[in-house]
């Protein structure tokens, strides 16, 4: 085994441009034998296209590499795993309907006959398949198909597959997104294992639990570059987060300066759960008021929205609206009892790209009223300009359509869609993300004089700042459960420290 | 004006159109001429005309099926069993009546015909249920009815061709109205209605906002699945009425080519009527033109008298060029070629 100290693999100055975008600058990366180093930023930090460098998916514009001592340049992803550099991608992708063995040997079947030209050697793939998971302590029938384990077994074939004799480093992308917390724990078993045999473990997540659980050291990425490597015994959770978002904070406590008027509750939920999304809590929102919803990426905030709005259906809990129970089993009784959302991924869910700025205003509205009573397209014209005129949309005209928009004028767009509704409750997802600084202060200030009317906003974002400087309350998430509630006013240190919760 | 004239929509599949008509017309003198006979209105045009209504029917509801992203190949087999449904319905047998003899229909043929559009309808609506209910590709949830559907017409029609004698059936594709043959109004009616129906409703908003991005449609609250049961239901209908223009003109059901490969002809003349089969923007005139340059295709064929045998050739090769011309990525290169080509050509 090698000594602690020398890393198996180093990278110095590694730079990637994308037309117009650095998504990586003059970044390094050291990692040692025997360690498992955790890579931690937030969405857009360049975790991703790190790890795409590396794998030889992308090729760096700039840099060195270097795997024990020699200089490498993978071309692809092939060429990666075939010296010792083994990646498992965050979605497992393998093939369900083939068995547990032909995955793992899927392109290099061992064969018969000379130079490999007879047929596989099926004895040998089994065998060879049953020897590979006993290593990693798997015990499992290798000819039923993959599509009858669990994820986690499947996760960890994925492991197998990517794992082979002069293997150095193994590259985990969010292996645990889809895990549960028994099937968690399996996977850290196996990777105290691999560690303990002198393998380097590069590990994505989003979960701070996770870090502190299993890694050593830590490696923190932000808009691209380097923030610092350091040993996790030494980097406290609040401190990480301020590593990772870019802010420093002081320690002060919440200085609360709650509104005192009781707020009449417009929607509430209780013991609400999705399995494998969100754990049952409580939630109500009130009208009048922005209730601020933060967490990390994967702690359960878009899948809560998405239960609240009837997208997916809850498998526990009630909700009551108005204090009526109500039933969602689809966003259209959504839409009919006056709740709106404006989706996280504004390009697959929101826009219908093809149809004009006019139609994409007028359809949740023409939802609403049914497909009987329709809007004339002079109505349409007339909702469309109000709103054009109303939020600043920018668009040479309300027929343009709204796929050739900027991402600002898009989500002022969808905004409009919702106002056209006039819903008692807006859920917005991430409504600032990829928007310029303008667009992102009309949208804030949209929102509060929304709240002001009496509407009830449900605001979700990653931007710390925003939520402090809009919610009436917060509500804070960590692992798919509710972690604590903070009046208004709330520092963004008193967020933080809640986000980073048990792990601080 | 001309860039603007170019730019519409319809622009491409009415050139295609006049392009077919004028080769049509160049190797057959008499193509324009209309005679007026027995107070009927006889010419090449109005049997194409004629000819191309059933395939335009079927047209129609194919369109809205490839607006909402889906494809219905079940069609052929639908027409097949609304003419088996009406034929063996119908029937006729002679009687003597008063001491006349005349033909009497085995069952009331307005029930006849309800029954072979129930079927139809029946059939579309099936198919948009295993689409949007249990979530089967289009492809392969039509393909289903596809095949079961002629065994389902060649069961009523107990693996016979049965033919009809009830002259009152006869008029639905045959007769005339004000001179004119009566399915040309059927095809009006149908096209009329739907018009009607997507513009005095928001359906038509609602199957292209499912057509461009479903999960944005489903998102902003419209009944998605809803709608695409409709919609696969109105073109079970739609290949229902052709099925009856087809057996009435042919007073004759069969089972085992009624209807033959037309899913695949409607499919052509969506996507000839500038319908993308991506789904989204749709056009209903788009598709009626469509239906009529492939008839017309058919009939310069058999008129200009090209060997049998090699007729599904030359329509392939036509329907390649068409489709060319109607690419704007193609005419965009040819256009390049051709003004890069010149200079060098003077030089």
């Amino acid at each position: 085994m090698d000594a602690a100290g020398t890393p198996v693999l180093e990278l110095s100055g590694l730079s990637k441009r994308f037309a117009g975008v650095q998504a990586l600058r003059d970044v390094a990366l050291s990692l040692r034998a025997g360690e498992v180093h955790a890579l931690m930023g937030q969405n857009g930090a360049g975790k991703s296209t790190l790890i795409k460098v590396l794998t030889g998916v992308y090729t760096a514009d700039a840099g060195e590499m270097r795997l024990v001592g020699e200089s490498i340049r993978p071309a692809s992803p092939l060429e990666a795993q075939a010296i010792g550099l083994s990646t498992v991608y965050q979605e497992v992708n393998l093939c369900l309907n083939l068995s547990v063995a032909e995955n793992i040997f899927a392109g290099r079947f061992p064969r018969h006959g000379l130079a490999g030209a007879w047929r596989i050697d099926w004895k040998k793939v089994h065998a060879d398949a049953q020897a590979l998971l006993a290593r990693l302590n798997l015990q499992i029938d290798v000819t039923r198909l993959l599509g009858s384990y669990p994820v986690a077994v499947q996760q960890m074939v994925a492991i197998a597959r990517a794992l082979h004799g002069k293997s150095r480093v193994l590259i985990l992308d969010e292996p645990t997104s889809s895990l549960d917390g028994d099937e968690v724990a399996r996977l850290f078993a196996l990777l105290r294992q691999l560690r303990s045999e002198g393998l380097a473990i590069l590990f994505v997540t989003h979960f701070l639990d996770e870090v502190y659980e299993i890694s050593d050291r830590i490696t923190v990425l932000r808009n691209g570059e380097r923030v610092g490597e350091y040993l996790t015994s030494e980097l406290n959770a609040p401190a990480l987060i301020a590593a990772m978002i870019g802010r420093e904070f002081h320690a002060s406590t919440a200085t609360a300066t709650a509104d005192t008027v009781a707020r009449e509750p417009l929607l509430q939920a209780h013991g609400l759960a999705r399995r494998g999304a969100v754990e049952p809590l409580d939630i109500e929102l009130r009208a009048g008021e922005v209730l601020g919803l933060a967490g990390l990426l994967g702690s359960g905030r878009t899948e809560l929205a998405r239960l609240l709005f009837g997208m997916d259906k809850a498998d526990a809990g009630e909700l009551r609206l108005r204090g009526q129970p109500l039933k969602l089993p689809n966003p259209t009784q959504a839409v009919r009892h006056g709740l709106a959302m404006c989706p996280e991924d504004r390009k697959a869910e929101g826009i219908v790209a093809d149809l004009s700025l006019r139609e994409n205003i007028a359809l949740a509205l023409q939802a609403r009223l049914g497909v009987w009573r329709c809007i004339s397209p002079q109505k349409q014209q007339a909702l469309a300009e109000r709103f054009i005129q109303q939020l600043g949309i920018k668009a040479s005209d309300a027929d343009m359509p709204i796929g050739q928009l900027s991402g600002g004028n898009q989500q002022k767009a969808l905004l409009a869609r919702w106002l056209a509704t006039e819903p008692a409750l807006l859920i917005l997802d991430e409504p600032t993300r990829g928007i310029d600084v303008a667009a992102k202060q009309d949208i804030m200030d949209q929102i509060r004089a929304l709240a002001r009317e009496g509407l009830s906003v449900l605001f979700i974002s990653s931007e710390l700042d925003e939520v402090a400087r809009l919610s009436d309350r917060v509500l804070v998430m960590r692992e798919r459960r509710k972690a604590g509630e903070l009046p208004g006013g709330s520092s963004e240190a008193a967020i933080c420290a809640l986000i980073a919760g048990a792990a601080a | 004006m001309m860039k603007k004239l170019m730019a519409h929509r319809l622009f491409w599949p009415l050139v295609t159109l006049l392009l077919m008509l004028a080769v049509n017309a160049s190797f057959n003198p008499g193509f324009w001429q209309l005679r007026w006979r027995d107070g009927h209105l006889y010419g090449s045009v109005i049997d194409i005309l004629n000819r191309a209504a059933p395939l335009a029917i079927v047209s129609l509801g194919m369109t809205l099926v490839i607006a909402t992203r889906g494809i219905d190949i079940s069609v052929g087999a639908v027409v097949a069993i609304s003419a088996a449904v009406a034929a063996w319905m119908i029937g006729g047998q002679l009687v003597m009546q008063d001491g006349v003899q005349v033909y009497a229909s085995r069952f009331p043929m307005g029930l006849a015909l309800a029954c072979a559009l129930g079927v139809a309808l029946l059939a579309g609506l099936w198919n948009g249920l295993l689409v949007a209910g249990v979530g089967i590709q289009p492809i392969i949830a039509t393909l289903i009815l596809m095949v079961a559907g002629r065994g389902i017409a060649q069961l009523v029609t107990e693996g016979q061709i049965i033919t009809v004698y009830y002259p009152p059936f006869f008029f639905i594709g045959g007769g005339f109205l004000f001179g004119l043959p009566f399915s040309l109004f059927i095809v009006g009616a149908l096209w009329l209605a739907l018009q009607q129906a997507l513009s005095r409703t928001a359906l038509g908003l609602f199957i292209q906002a499912i057509g461009v991005n479903p999960a944005a449609a489903r998102m902003a609250g419209v009944r998605q699945r809803l709608i695409t049961v409709c919609v696969y239901g109105f073109c079970g209908l739609a290949a229902g009425v052709a099925g009856l223009l087809l057996s009435s003109n042919v007073k004759s059901a069969d089972g085992n080519n009624a209807g033959l490969l037309m899913e695949l002809d409607a499919i052509l003349a969506v996507t000839l009527g500038g319908t993308l089969l991506t789904g989204g923007r749709f056009s209903l005139a788009g598709s009626v033109i469509g239906a009529l340059v492939i008839q017309t295709l058919t009939s310069t064929i058999y008129s200009i008298g090209v060997p049998p045998e090699v007729n599904l050739v030359v329509k392939a090769a036509v329907v390649f060029v068409v489709m060319l011309l109607q690419s704007p990525e193609f005419r965009r290169q040819a256009h390049a070629l051709v003004f890069r080509a010149a200079p060098g050509a003077a030089a």
